[in-house]
């Protein structure tokens, strides 16, 4: 093969993949009015994805928030004063450190978590076996996980952003000799609730890429342990990629009114 | 309605896997209430086959008719309509290891009845009794061995009181007293429910003692069919053969 081929090859697959996963969104959407019947599925990975996931994000979160008071206070030297550490760790933690991070760090959780199981579940014949029962795996399977971390991620990118913001203040007055109220007015100086909701915006399009990709990944694994391994490594891969690849995008539209003037 | 002689029908079905032709242009009709045994060694594609009469496998050409509707052009919502009627034993018997053994047996009614959990859970023990599984309702599938998910498999393919329960290697992996109650189990539901049942399988008393008629599956065709008594004195020279699993004969062993 030479490298034309390559390339092409490459990126017909690609494409066929990116096709894939809309069918299987487009499908999966259909399923909502009778997935939602069932609320005790969705619930339960509720409690998986959201609940299941606070230790991990309460670390990284408050770890998140000490590191960004450290290297704003170093990177302020004398040039600006500290009342201004409180607005650069609450911007930069509400608009992108919250949900980017809880979103790469949930979905390594959650989307390795799903698609090993929903891997094992169709390489042992699980996902034929509700299909002979007549149960749509899409409407039992997918649309669950689905609701659930569109419901879930902004609800933790909420308190992942509570808490960062409190992890920058403890390192701040504890470390750096500032105030509370010196680093509490400089967190309201030019706090926009909008910046809060456009990450929530944000984490809602994350919790949606994870779910996707644990699934679409989950159930088209093929072979034994191996494939297994190969979907939730896909799957955490994709994810990842497409959250910040998405961040982007969203970043553009959602600011724009700001950088555009 | 199709008359009771082609209550499920194959047509001409093709299917590959890659550049693997598995199935080439098989052809079969099962009589309504009979127990038809597909035997066929390992890898011709009886599971695929089976796989196709439930919908779970779209053939690349040819048609597969259930009771005179054409499985193969339903649409997903008519296919899992269909599919009511079907109950399926796996190899692997497939339970969901996430559930427990009652929860496993009446998923099919939790999820497409109105009936209570109570209601559910006692028709599932009813169901587990049938199997000779009384007291496991709340145990996890990985607890059991392979003969007890078999039979725990077996009461739910039963659960929702199918016309048709497809079954795959149902005695394979079993030691040969389990798979004789496996065989006494496929036996008794076809006398009292007067179930339709398609049992693949290479084990041949198994195929002897439970099948009304046997089919054989060789090159992606079905080669011959016949009554238990038909295969063991035809003269096919293929037939005999793996009948008599001798390694040397027309069909090549390795």
């Amino acid at each position: 093969m030479n490298g034309f081929e390559y390339v092409g090859k490459y990126f017909t697959v690609t494409l066929e993949d990116v096709g894939r996963v809309f069918m299987l969104l487009v499908d999966t959407f259909k399923t909502f009015p009778r997935a939602l019947r069932n609320s005790y599925l969705i619930v339960e990975q509720m409690m998986i994805i959201g609940v299941g996931s606070l230790p991990l994000v309460v670390v990284t979160s408050i770890f998140t928030g000490a590191v960004a008071a450290v290297q704003a206070a170093y990177q302020f030297q004398n040039y600006i004063p500290m009342r201004y550490l409180g607005t650069v760790i609450g911007k930069s933690v509400v608009i992108e450190l919250g949900p980017v991070l809880t979103a790469l760090v949930v979905g390594g959780r959650v989307g390795a978590a799903i698609a090993a199981e929903l891997g094992t579940m169709k390489v042992t014949e699980q996902v034929d076996a509700l299909e002979t029962l007549a149960i749509d795996p899409l409407e039992y399977l997918v649309a669950p996980r689905f609701i659930a971390a569109i419901i879930m991620l902004p609800v933790i990118t909420l308190f992942a952003d509570f808490l960062a913001i409190m992890g920058g203040f403890v390192v701040a007055w504890a470390g750096m000799d500032v105030s509370s109220h010196t680093f509490f007015s400089g967190l309201k100086l030019f706090f926009h609730a909008s910046d809060v909701y456009n990450g929530l915006i944000k984490s809602f399009f994350f919790g949606g890429i994870i779910a996707t990709m644990g699934c679409y990944h989950g159930l088209n694994t093929e072979g034994g342990a191996e494939g297994v391994g190969i979907a939730t490594m896909k799957a955490v891969v994709s994810s990842c990629l497409l959250i910040l690849i998405t961040d982007y995008i969203l970043a553009a539209v959602l600011f724009r009114a700001v950088f555009m003037g | 309605m199709a008359s009771d002689s082609e209550f499920i029908k194959v047509v001409g079905v093709e299917k590959s896997f890659g550049d693997n032709m598995v199935l080439r242009g098989t052809n079969l009709s099962i009589t309504r209430g009979e127990t038809l045994v597909i035997i066929g060694r390992s890898g011709c594609g009886k599971s695929v086959l089976l796989k196709h009469i439930i919908g779970l496998l779209k053939p690349d050409r040819g048609e597969v008719f259930v009771n005179g509707t054409e499985v193969t052009a339903l649409e997903h919502r008519g296919l899992f309509e269909l599919r009511q009627k079907f109950g399926m034993l796996f190899q692997s018997a497939a339970l969901f290891d996430s559930l427990t053994v009652w929860e496993n047996v009446g998923l099919g009614l939790i999820e497409h009845s109105d009936l209570s959990t109570e209601e559910i859970k006692s028709r599932a023990s009813e169901k587990l009794a049938l199997v000779g599984m009384r007291g496991v309702e709340d145990v996890k599938p990985a607890e059991l061995s392979g003969g007890m998910k078999k039979r725990v498999g077996l009461a739910r393919a039963i659960a929702m009181d199918p016309e048709i329960i497809l079954y795959d290697e149902p005695t394979t992996g079993l030691d040969p007293i389990m798979a004789d109650v496996i065989n006494d189990l496929i036996r008794n539901l076809k006398k009292t429910l007067s179930i339709t049942s398609v049992v693949v399988t290479h084990d041949m008393t198994s195929a002897y003692k439970i099948g009304d008629r046997i089919a054989m599956l060789y090159e992606g065709q079905i080669i011959y069919e016949g009554t238990p008594e038909d295969v063991k004195c035809c003269g096919h020279p293929v037939i005999q053969q793996f009948v008599e699993g001798r390694a040397e004969g027309p069909i090549p062993a390795l």
